[in-house]
């Protein structure tokens, strides 16, 4: 359905019509196309019909309300969409349901909009989903918004009654940070300052509705932030090999060298790919392409090509907010499915920081402090993925800074990853190394493991604070030097003396942390000794970093596990105490998370087992592997 | 400076191409013959770099015009296309078809159409199917979502629509279920002749006046489907009279106007 006229539309914008249910925002939506004479020839006529045959008022919503559903209970189930055009521009005006029980319609009609009008009811006032609107709208990214205080007839177009409807809500929207840009003051159902100003509102001297819509501003793409090229498929459909994707921000062009994540591997772009267009032109954001490289280099469906200048974050947890339309809640210990860009990995939550009404911002505790977000809230919280993914926060890089998370076959979640101290890979990270090979010596593993008398490997102790970690690798290497065999024990404090004195307790430097102790143990086992670490290292991630660096049967994880509160009760250094008093930040156990190994090569229960048994059976352990070869004491 | 608005267009269906082509194992399209579903193939062969890596069905009523059905074995030798038609011999055999006066047009619709697709996509087990409707066809369209579930009767629970936000689509569901992709959802009528403008895409010669004033604005079976007045005789011609004109698209289709929800019900039920 578009108006008459002959000019071509050189910009489109899409409006979403939000607000409570029955306030109005179908009928708008019906009159504002009566109005500007953008009803198709006859529709008025046919909706007037029908609702003369089933004995009913004429309703000006019944044009968007198209399911028979719809009309019988007079209400929008579902969100649709309709085109009209002014002179300035196309429109495409979505109207959404104001119904609580369909905000996952509400939500996908609004994720598409540049720019909302939400409608409130000038005799009921705010309500509800006016304020839960207003909200979503905000994190859905939607910052142009108009305000239509609706029904003014029924207020007898009072001014004092919009000034204070107006007020109200102002005060609401000033709370979750958000700015409109005019209340209007309209009768929907008369057409009152819709298309034309109204005589009934004489002190009114604001714009119409139409005028506002005009006002309104197309965003423009992304084209001048850091590229990201997130990589949707490989094809090989003739003797190219071409990575098609959608360029979500920045520009690329032939010559680009190029950075994928997650594998970090580079490669310059040898063209960009378009069909039916002659030359290879730089690509810009929004725009689907495909790309060549001239180093063949293994890039899946997922991968995020950036330029090595301006590269993603690259992480297993981030912060987010989020809003859940699942019939499920969400849980802690569930795992989901993410999906970000055109990556897609397990996900859980990790931390929940608070729960929220999002119509009137109450934080929602639950009775037994239960970690969950049920149907229809929000929520500030940390998800943990299994694998890492590439991402932005919202902030910087809208495209790469949102996700949807599912759970089972359906969208459940939708989120933005907030700002959090993320630590940036550093352009030498970056350059790691592809062309530096591990160098072989004249001495083999097995020449030294003969006259070692036994392999080298490593045993990597993990528990909290105060389970014995400490005490129990001490005298495993008492035990092991007294049998002859070569072991030593890295010890933390030692480590952050020297080595790693540059590093605090930030995550990330708690991250290089481990990584370097890995990369130290790794050349001890390589020379041959029974290399020994006691750390917390509360990450499995950070763990699996380092048994990766190993070979097979080289790392042996042991889980020193101990119940919390005997730890505490042990609390050797008297840190759990300081931590309770809030005196220690993330600590781990208290205001940190520990991961338990999923599956250790060795556990030690040391509230059963005394620090004699907990080393005989490491010693034992490291004697079965005998027989196998891989270690031999 | 913001991308102008058929470009926009096109980038969204490409990328809607690409998600469907990735995601299902089991893939095919729909092809009317009419100017949405060859904007459509050609839409495709941006995605795919000039190839069409799925098979295209065409469900056959045997009431097509004549000249749709030269016009689709024409395009499928030129542009090297994988067809499989789909037909509905019981129900044709025994004739019980609107023209033959054994069935209602709505009923015939759903035997012809609807019922021969879903054999099709059963006997291939397609479970991903590319469709061009668009959303200011016509009310219950504009409520679709562009990856939309079926369930194994093919039938469409429009009371509960999956939630689609950001570009992530309903990918994951149920064995026997099947998903209908729409890729031209967002497009309008006009944006479909302004392309095929600026693209030059060769259209069935049905859409363009004869020299007795008449001319498809929509096509199907014969026994349904009317010409409009008109003298529009170029795709500019279209063009322009589609600017000026306040009819809607399918007011030539007969189908439509057995009774008020006659549509949706159809739609409901598996139709396109
Ligand atoms: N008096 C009056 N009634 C209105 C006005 N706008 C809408 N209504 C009525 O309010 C009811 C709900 O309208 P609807 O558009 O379905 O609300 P929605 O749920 O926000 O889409 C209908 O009965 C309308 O006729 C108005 O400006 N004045
Ligand atoms: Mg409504």
């Amino acid at each position: 359905m578009s108006a008459a006229i002959s000019m071509a539309p050189t910009e489109q914008l899409k409006i979403v019509i939000v607000g409570h249910v029955d306030h109005g925002k179908s009928t708008f939506v019906g009159r504002l196309f009566h109005d500007t004479g953008s009803l198709p020839e006859g529709k008025l006529e046919q909706l007037q019909h029908i609702a003369e045959r089933r004995g009913v008022p004429f309703e000006w919503a019944n044009l968007m309300d198209a399911l028979q559903s719809e009309r019988d209970q007079n209400i929008t189930i579902d969100t649709a969409q309709i085109w009209f055009q002014t002179q300035k521009r196309q429109y495409v005006i979505i109207d959404a349901p104001g119904h609580k029980e369909f905000l996952k319609n509400m939500v996908t009609g609004a994720a598409n909009a540049e720019a909302a009008l939400l409608v409130i009811d000038a005799h009921e006032g705010v309500q509800e989903n006016s304020r839960r609107h207003g909200y979503l709208l905000n994190l859905l990214g939607i910052r142009q918004i108009a305000v239509l205080v609706n029904k003014m007839d029924l207020e007898d177009y009072s001014q004092a009654r919009f000034q204070h409807v107006e007020t109200e809500y102002r005060a609401w929207l000033k709370s979750i940070h958000v700015e409109p840009k005019v209340f209007i003051p309209i009768a929907a159902k008369q057409g009152d300052n819709i298309a034309s100003r109204s005589a009934h509102t004489p002190w009114w001297t604001g714009p119409t509705v139409l005028e506002t819509l005009d006002d309104f501003r197309v965003s423009e793409p992304p084209d001048g932030q850091p590229l990201r090229f997130p990589i949707q498929d490989v094809y090989r459909f003739d003797d190219r090999r071409i990575l098609a994707g959608r360029v979500e921000s920045g520009t690329i062009q032939v010559g680009d060298k190029l950075i994928f994540h997650p594998s970090n591997k580079t490669s310059s772009v040898k063209s960009i790919e378009r069909w039916n267009v002659v030359g290879t032109a730089p690509a810009g954001a929004g725009e689907s392409i495909g790309i060549t490289l001239t180093e063949q280099i293994f890039v899946e469906r997922g991968a995020i090509a950036a330029h090595e200048t301006a590269p993603p974050y690259e992480l297993t947890k981030f912060k987010a907010r989020l809003f859940w339309l699942g019939r499920q809640p969400l849980q802690q210990g569930r795992s989901y499915k993410l999906k970000l860009a055109t990556q897609e990995a397990e996900v859980a939550l990790d931390a929940l920081d608070r729960v929220l009404d999002a119509s009137t911002l109450q934080v929602i505790q639950r009775p037994n402090g239960e970690a969950l977000v049920a149907r229809h809230e929000v929520a500030e919280l940390t998800l943990r993925t299994k694998r890492p993914i590439a991402f932005d926060a919202v902030s910087e890089i809208i495209p790469t800074g949102r996700f949807v998370i599912v759970d089972g076959f359906d969208v459940a979640g939708g989120g933005i990853i907030v700002d959090d101290n993320y630590p940036r890979r550093t352009a030498d990270s970056l350059h790691k190394s592809h062309d530096i090979y591990w160098s072989h010596g004249k001495v083999t593993t097995a020449q030294r493991a003969g006259r070692n008398s036994h392999a080298g490997c490593v045993v990597w102790f993990t528990g909290l604070s105060g389970s014995g970690k400490s005490t129990i690798s001490t005298e495993l290497e008492r035990e092991l030097f007294n049998l002859g065999k070569h072991a030593y024990v890295l010890d933390g404090d030692n480590i952050r003396h020297g080595l790693n004195s540059d590093l605090g307790f930030s995550p990330k430097d708690r991250k290089e942390n481990i990584r370097r102790i890995g990369e130290v143990a790794k050349l001890f086992a390589d020379a041959g000794l029974i290399c020994i670490t006691a750390f917390i290292s509360p990450y499995r991630g950070d763990r699996d970093l380092v048994r990766q660096m190993l070979g097979p049967g080289q790392f042996i994880e042991v889980f020193v596990n101990a119940p919390m509160d005997l730890c505490e009760r042990r609390d050797p250094k008297g840190l759990y105490a300081k931590a309770k008093a809030g005196q220690i930040k993330e600590f781990t156990g208290i205001s940190a998370p520990y991961e338990a190994p999923e599956k250790p090569e060795i556990e030690l229960r040391t509230d059963r087992l005394s620090v004699a048994e907990s080393v005989t059976t490491i010693l034992e352990y490291l004697n079965v592997l005998d027989t196998s070869g891989a270690v031999m004491i | 400076m913001p991308m102008d608005p058929l470009s926009k267009l096109e980038n969204q269906s490409i990328y809607i191409f690409r998600e469907a082509f990735n995601k299902f194992e089991h893939l095919a399209m729909l092809w009317s013959i009419g100017k949405d579903s060859t904007v459509l193939l050609w839409l495709a062969r941006k995605a795919f770099f000039g190839h069409v890596p799925f098979p295209l069905v065409h469900v056959d009523t045997t009431y097509k015009i004549p000249s749709m059905i030269e016009y689709r074995d024409q395009l499928v030798r030129e542009w090297k296309l994988e067809l499989v038609v789909g037909k509905n011999e019981e129900v044709l055999r025994a004739g019980r078809t609107f023209p033959n006066g054994q069935a209602t047009r709505v009923e015939c619709c759903g035997t012809l159409k609807k019922d021969a697709l879903k054999a099709v996509l059963d006997k291939h087990h397609f479970n991903g199917v590319i469709v061009g409707v668009r959303r200011d066809e016509e009310p219950t369209r504009a409520k679709e979502r562009y990856f939309s579930p079926r369930d194994k009767n093919m039938e469409w629970n429009v009371a509960d629509q999956p939630p689609e936000l950001w570009d992530q689509f309903k990918t994951d569901f149920e064995k026997g279920a099947h998903i209908r992709i729409h890729p031209l959802l967002h497009w309008t009528e006009l944006n479909i002749w302004e392309y095929i403008e600026r693209e030059n895409i060769p259209i069935i010669p049905l859409y363009f006046a004869n020299g007795q004033g008449e001319r498809y604005r929509s096509i199907g079976c014969f026994p349904c489907t009317f010409p409009i007045k008109s003298n529009a005789r170029t795709v500019r011609e279209i063009i322009e009279e589609l600017r000026h004109t306040n009819t809607p698209e399918r007011a030539g289709r007969a189908q439509d106007k057995e009774s008020e929800d006659a549509f949706e019900k159809l739609r409901r039920d598996g139709y396109m």
